[in-house]
């Protein structure tokens, strides 16, 4: 294993006014990730994924807990910790009057890495990410896939074993975020394990070997996307209904369904399968008077995963 | 020798961009040249009060004054490193092993020789009008300016990281740096002033650093008050280096 935490607990002290109240920001994380895998923290924006990330890159230091990264030791040699990782933090990274190059360069001899040997690294990078037309112009004139790119090569300048990307793909337009996700695993075929945390569903999906979902500042569920949505176990028949309580009781001793979930608008059933399910379902509900918008038949999908462990929507919260 | 070669590479960096922006020249040399042009004149006049006064002797007292006054300045750093804290270039650097004393020290280094250069200016375009100082004197001078420069710049980088907004960075600086301006006598020396002021100038040690600098001047390095100011501002200097780079380890959130 790349990355093994155990136990990681983060709290601040935020003040409202005159009261001051402490926010358990991370619980207890505990997960492992292995080498050349894209990991993925998935998750709602305040769910603790930024704060885990930032104490696993030296930036935080931890309440407790432990963790080893790339063979060294987070508590006892944070300075080991930031010679084997990148990190690319949320906001970006780069100075407005500076130009890609010098950023690059700059940033790898902030490594120890010689002057030659930085600039031949920075020219690697920059076409490594398409980046080598824009290379001397400063950063204030390149766009935000542009300036996302050079974030990610200023994280992966000194050849780091993992690389952290916080966020990589937040305010990106969907075809800049369609390209990130390529560099993504273009850092994976280089041989890096990539720790990225998302609050995209289909990002998570697309994208990572495996995940941990992550809600109020823990791991709810951890695992290969298919494998989390296997858990939910079979399929869902999400139906759209006003009474939507008083379908869910019709269903409450219904022998194959197996659990019953209710959102504002929607009922949900989780069935074996689905196909001969709906017609029990369309019987049940005409038999007892209760008119319906719309009746779907899906695959579980990570959001149906983050429901059944929540109790939550994520595209709610 | 890391922590040398960290600094040199973020000092830099700094130069590197202070010079592909040299507004800050224009500024350096309009803004004392308002103060030469327009007050100097007066200064000399409301001195004249205590006994007749060459030009020369004028620019002697208010050239000194005028180098604290620009060395002050150099607290307003903070805002620089506001706007990299926003930009996450601190954040990039502090996740490198680069030296912490070395992200400080290079940007302070920085603000040292801009303001070096802005010092030898105003001496320079005080020569027209009068002024005369032995090179070695003037340079025991600039070493004081130097050191002030120093604990004011890393001052205010460890005010600009703690306090995290200019909002809150503009009010705070301006009620601190304006008494001790007042208190340095930095416009009128403060041999004017009665018994009580001076008491308390007394505690504000660029009040030392003033009476240094126009000892200096005046072409008394012996004078008591050169080496009571090195005494002064060292140990401070040194405080605010070290207060200063653990802010930049220290995480900031």
């Amino acid at each position: 294993m790349i990355i093994e935490t155990s136990g990681l607990r983060k709290s601040f002290r935020s003040r409202a006014g005159r009261e001051s109240k402490t926010v358990e920001a991370v619980r207890g994380v505990d997960l492992s990730v292995a080498e050349g895998e894209i990991f993925g923290f998935l998750g709602p924006n305040g769910a603790g994924k930024t704060t885990t990330l930032r104490m696993l890159a030296t930036l935080l230091e931890p309440d407790g807990g432990s963790a080893v990264i790339a063979g060294a030791d987070l508590r006892k040699d944070p300075g080991e910790v930031r010679r084997r990782i990148g990190y690319v933090a949320q906001g970006g990274s780069t100075w407005d009057e500076s130009t890609g190059r010098e950023e690059l360069v700059l940033h790898a001899r902030m490594y120890g890495i010689g002057k030659a040997d930085a600039q031949r690294r920075a020219a690697e990078a920059l076409d490594t990410f398409e980046l080598a037309e824009y290379a001397d112009r400063r950063c204030k004139t390149y766009s935000g896939g542009q300036r996302r790119r050079v974030d990610i090569a200023l994280g992966i300048i000194h050849s780091p074993k993992v690389v952290f990307l916080d966020e990589p793909t937040t305010g990106l337009d969907p075809q800049s975020r369609a390209h990130m996700w390529g560099e993504v695993r273009k850092l994976r075929e280089m041989g890096m394990t990539v720790f990225l945390t998302t609050h995209y569903l289909d990002e998570a999906d697309a994208l990572c070997d495996r995940l941990a979902i992550m809600d109020h500042g823990q791991i709810v569920a951890e695992g290969t996307p298919a494998d989390l949505k296997q858990e939910v176990l079979g399929d869902v028949v999400s139906v759209n209904a006003r009474e939507v309580a008083k379908a869910a009781d019709l269903f409450d001793n219904a022998e194959y369904v197996r659990k019953v979930e209710t959102t504002e608008q929607s009922l949900r059933l989780y069935v074996e399968d689905g196909a001969s399910a709906i017609p029990h379902v369309l019987r049940t509900l005409d038999a007892e008077g209760v008119s319906i918008e719309g009746i779907e038949l899906h695959r579980p999908s990570l959001d149906d995963v983050f429901l059944a462990k929540t109790g939550r929507s994520l595209r709610e919260s | 020798m890391k922590f040398l070669r960290d600094t040199w590479l973020v000092f830099q960096r700094q130069m590197q961009l202070l010079l592909r922006n040299p507004v800050w020249v224009a500024v350096g040399i309009i803004q004392p040249l308002f103060y030469l042009l327009l007050f100097a004149p007066l200064m000399k006049q409301a001195l004249s009060a205590g006994g007749p006064m060459t030009d020369e002797q004028a620019y002697r007292i208010f050239v000194p004054g005028m180098l604290v006054m620009v060395a002050l300045f150099s607290a307003f750093s903070g805002f620089g490193i506001i706007a990299e804290l926003r930009a996450g270039v601190i954040e990039r650097n502090r996740v490198t092993p680069v030296s912490r004393v070395a992200l400080l020290l290079g940007r302070s280094l920085r603000d040292v020789v801009q303001l070096l250069f802005q010092a030898v200016l105003v001496t320079l375009l005080a020569v027209p009008f009068g002024l005369r100082v032995a090179v070695g004197d003037a340079l025991l001078a600039y070493l004081l300016i130097g050191l002030m420069t120093l604990l004011l710049s890393s001052t205010g980088y460890a005010l600009g990281l703690t306090l995290r907004s200019e909002d809150a960075m503009a009010p705070m600086l301006n009620t601190v740096i304006q008494p001790i301006m007042l208190l340095a006598g930095i416009f009128l020396p403060l041999t004017f002033a009665p018994q009580w002021l001076k008491n308390v100038a007394n505690i504000n040690p660029f009040k030392w650093a003033t009476d240094a600098v126009r000892a200096l001047f005046a072409g008394n390095p012996g004078d008591d008050a050169v080496w009571q100011a090195l005494a002064i501002l060292t140990p401070l200097t040194v405080l605010a280096l070290f207060i200063s780079s653990r802010t930049f380890a220290k995480s900031v959130r």
